[in-house]
């Protein structure tokens, strides 16, 4: 291990500066840029190694596009991705492959994700052939290594993805992004297509596979719940914007931004005994098309003030890892 | 007349290659008035073709209902011909699907689409249908209804689909609405709105509700009494409180352990081991639950539980409980 490994061991494993993606809108006859819909709009935030940050946020909120332009599956319009040190936003090419195997993906929907006409050792060998050398059987014992790790049978091997559950299937999915050791993985909705009961069989083997692997996860969901239970820290994002970002006992117990409250409010607590106090916000989400001006929030929120809708209010640490977004603070 | 929806024994199959497969298999259960009576159950229990079999809108040819009651105010509603199901549908009995995208005509203007079910059902003349659309748009909470009627769905986002899914299914007052995972395309702080709404309508038509979802929160929010689906099958009806402070099925308190709450830490969640078996290699007799059950016995697999009184207004479909053996002369 020479220097540099230690000093980003220590570090964040990945770094997001003041990132935007944004995405053209065509139109007129020469199919000419018009505008721009703001998916990604200057957002910050680091993991560190062998943690969970939590991307949470209602549709259209970006989060997606967040974790897709880090993939380098998107490119980004500005801003700097650092991973271990490095800006990958520019890298190329065989740089840029290099790259890919640290960083692989997980994905919403185990319907969609695997290849119909492919057999499961085939797709979880896929990676790995694509960047070692390796004799056939060798190769063939790493990949029922991998699919006992995320307990499949060894038969599976042979078998296609139309034979699984769900469930099943996105442990494959689970096994394809494993098969590199990579560092970092997104797992963009990985349990949003699954039953409860299989989905608690999901996200314990996540965890089990991140203490093994000491992976690090950007967790990107909707469900509240499920990325109370996952994450170590936890960012709330709305129309591109970071709202706020926090250790996630602060964020469940202490939410400081007016659309967090409303958020974590909203959720229909399992407890008949248990009344919520609910913040019912008005009105849907603006286009990111065309944000409001100002605080993107401030058109529903319960407490917007004069100020609101004139000046954008930047990530401001509220408390020692606590930051917001919001002229309250 | 108390009882809205009196549900008795129904089955419902599906032909599959020639053979009967039950997807729904000898569920009874009713509703009352003003009253909201969750279903819960995870994808292929049978929950959503139960209340397509209620509405008698199974896809013809291929899923039918195959023996039971379906009691409408009394009145046996079951085997209905289309014509009289007609009159019932969207006036007594209506129903919201969960996919405000797809449930909605994309050609028709909104207004045409509330317009046509209050001509169908009612005798008044196209203006002031219009005018009673524009009422009910506004009841449902969207802004702008006089230009919004003119609008189509893909002009508005999910929640208003939704809002406007409701505004038809109320537009005739119907006695029991069917709502099929009204919730689960929307975002958290839009289901919140929805749920609001159909709570305050519910309060305001007098209605009972039907509430299909997988959503354990939704349930301890909406609902009076609740019924668990698994495998075609109800194993455990009771109310609300019981539910969470004192399921009895094992499959009800596994599922209750295994959801992730916003309330409670947890290192590892608990979890349901195996899946769901399949319509084709669902178990011929004994109880369904067996295979995944930590508590099963050795009958479990041969003797088919009975759903059966263990406390007040609560019934289990478990061998644990003397009450579920099926008497002598029934096994």
């Amino acid at each position: 291990m020479n220097d540099t490994t230690i000093k980003y061991e220590k570090e964040n494993l990945l770094e997001v500066k003041n990132l935007k993606t944004y995405y053209p809108i065509k139109g007129g006859f020469l199919r000419k840029t018009v505008g721009h819909v703001k998916a990604v709009d200057n957002v910050s935030f680091s993991i560190k190694n062998g943690e969970t940050l939590g991307l949470v946020g209602e549709s259209g909120c970006g989060k997606s596009t967040t974790g897709r332009t880090i993939l380098r599956l998107l490119d980004s319009t500005e801003g700097q991705i650092l991973f271990k040190g490095q800006d990958i936003t520019k890298l190329q090419g065989k740089s840029l492959r290099e790259i890919r195997k640290d960083i692989q993906m997980i994905f919403q929907d185990p319907y969609a994700s695997l290849n119909p006409m492919q057999m499961v050792g085939s797709v979880v060998s896929e990676p790995i052939m694509n960047f070692q050398k390796k004799s056939l059987a060798s190769l063939k014992n790493e990949v029922i290594e991998l699919l006992r790790k995320v307990g499949l049978p060894e038969d599976a091997y042979y078998k296609y993805a139309h034979e699984f559950s769900g469930g099943q299937r996105q442990r494959i999915g689970i096994a394809r992004a494993l098969a590199l050791r990579p560092k970092l993985i997104v797992a963009d909705e990985p349990v949003s297509a699954l039953d409860v009961s299989v989905q608690s069989q999901v996200l314990n083997l996540l965890k089990e596979l991140q203490d093994e692997f000491n992976l690090t996860f950007l967790f990107i969901a909707h469900d509240l719940s499920v990325v109370k239970h996952m994450s170590d820290r936890i960012a709330v994002m709305y129309l591109g914007n970071i709202v706020e970002i926090a250790e996630k006992e602060s964020i469940y117990e202490e939410p400081k931004h007016p659309y967090t409250q409303a958020l974590i409010s909203a959720i229909p607590i399992p407890d008949p005994r248990k009344k919520s106090n609910r913040i019912i916000l008005k009105g849907d989400v603006p286009s990111p098309a065309n944000p409001p001006q100002g605080c993107p929030f401030h058109p529903r929120c319960p407490q917007a003030m004069a100020e609101c809708s004139l000046s954008k209010p930047l990530l401001k640490e509220v408390k020692s890892g606590h930051r917001v977004a919001c002229h309250l603070y | 007349m108390n009882l809205m929806l009196e549900v008795k024994n129904l089955k419902t199959g599906f032909d599959i290659e020639g053979e009967i497969y039950h997807a729904v298999d000898d569920v009874s259960f009713s509703v009352k008035k003003r009253q909201i009576v969750g279903v819960v159950g995870e994808s292929g229990c049978g929950k959503s073709v139960m209340s397509l079999s209620i509405m008698q809108l199974l896809p013809k040819g291929i899923g039918q209902i195959t023996g039971g009651e379906i009691k409408f105010r009394g009145e046996n509603i079951e085997g209905h011909t289309n014509d009289e199901m007609n009159k019932i549908r969207g006036k007594e009995i209506s129903m919201i699907f969960q996919e405000p995208m797809t449930s909605l005509n994309p050609v028709f203007t909104i207004g045409f689409q509330i317009v046509e079910i209050l001509l169908n059902h009612s005798n008044i003349t196209k203006p002031e249908a219009r005018n009673k659309a524009i009422e009910l748009l506004k009841n449902v909470g969207i802004p702008r209804p006089e230009k919004i009627v003119d609008e189509y769905p893909h002009q508005l986002s999910g929640g208003m689909r939704q809002r406007v899914m409701i505004a038809i299914s109320i537009a005739c007052q119907p006695k029991l609405l069917i709502a099929d995972e009204p919730t689960t395309a929307l975002d958290v702080t839009v289901q919140a709105q929805i749920l609001e709404l159909l709570k305050s309508i519910q309060k305001k038509n007098d209605m009972s509700v039907l509430l299909i979802t997988h959503d354990l929160g939704v349930v301890a929010e909406m609902c009076d009494e609740v019924i668990i689906m698994y495998a075609g099958k109800i194993v455990e009806k009771t109310s609300v409180d019981n539910l969470f402070y004192n399921p009895q099925h094992p499959y009800t308190k596994l599922l209750m352990a295994s959801i992730p709450r916003i309330d409670v830490e947890v290192n590892e969640l608990t979890t349901i081991q195996g899946i769901v078996p399949s319509l084709k290699n669902m178990p011929k007799s004994g109880c369904r639950f067996v295979e995944r059950c930590p508590s099963a016995k050795p009958e479990c697999s041969t003797v088919t539980p009975l759903l059966a009184n263990v406390g007040y207004e609560h019934e289990v479909s478990c061998l644990l409980y003397e009450g579920c053996y099926p008497r002598e002369g029934m096994r």
